[in-house]
């Protein structure tokens, strides 16, 4: 099981199922779409990014266990 | 250390983030300060709470920040950001930076805080009298 973090609105639309999807080996593009049909809300916000180990992760990107994963909705700091 | 970039829980010190730019080979810095306003979009806000990706936003500020001084010229730059619960007319960023002469140091800075808002992980939850929402998270 590996840790996924959800940030801001994200955190509001997961629940604790999203530690059992198995990410070793799976692609951004291919996580995302797990995510957007377990929590069709996230097709509803502007868009998210995925980011692994703290740098933004492009679809092709391939995750394995132990790395860190997070949900990035659209950022609003300032 | 030429680029300074931190997230605080604690209020910001706008003395200690103009300090830590000042250099004698500069010849200007330039301030961008960030408040927290009582209205948006027709609503009376009455705080915000900032969530952040720390360890991830320092590193999203840090690019940002060298961009700065390897690309645009700035001599020093510092980018500290709010956590937390931050009220009406209270501090969220400040960005300095200092260069040379003036016309890097507004250039820099305006980079710096219209990039922020891009890219670094940083979410900003409005409270009114009667409810919240996340900003900018649907179209």
């Amino acid at each position: 099981m590996t840790d996924i973090f959800c940030f801001g609105i994200a955190k509001d639309i997961v629940d604790q199922d999203i530690h059992q999807i198995a990410i070793d080996g799976l692609s951004v593009g291919d996580f995302r779409g797990i995510l957007n049909t377990k929590y069709p809300a996230f097709t509803e916000l502007k868009g998210y990014m995925i980011a692994v180990n703290q740098v933004y992760a492009k679809d092709d990107v391939i995750m394995t266990a132990g790395d860190e994963i997070a949900i990035i909705p659209p950022v609003s700091g300032g | 250390m030429a680029t300074n970039v931190y997230i605080s829980p604690e209020p910001l010190s706008l003395d200690g983030v103009y300090q830590s730019v000042v250099d004698e080979a500069c010849g200007g810095i330039c301030l961008f300060v960030g408040t927290v306003r009582n209205h948006n979009k027709g609503k009376a806000v009455t705080h915000l709470d900032f969530e952040t990706y720390d360890a991830m936003a320092v590193k999203e500020m840090e690019k940002i920040a060298a961009h700065c001084i390897e690309t645009l010229g700035a001599k020093k730059v510092t980018m500290a950001h709010r956590s937390g619960r931050v009220g009406i007319t209270e501090i969220a960023v400040i960005i300095a930076v200092s260069s040379v002469h003036r016309d890097v140091a507004f250039q820099a800075c305006q980079y710096c805080i219209d990039t922020l808002k891009e890219t670094v992980p940083i979410w900003k939850k409005e409270h009114w009298e009667d409810g919240s929402y996340w900003v900018g998270a649907r179209p």
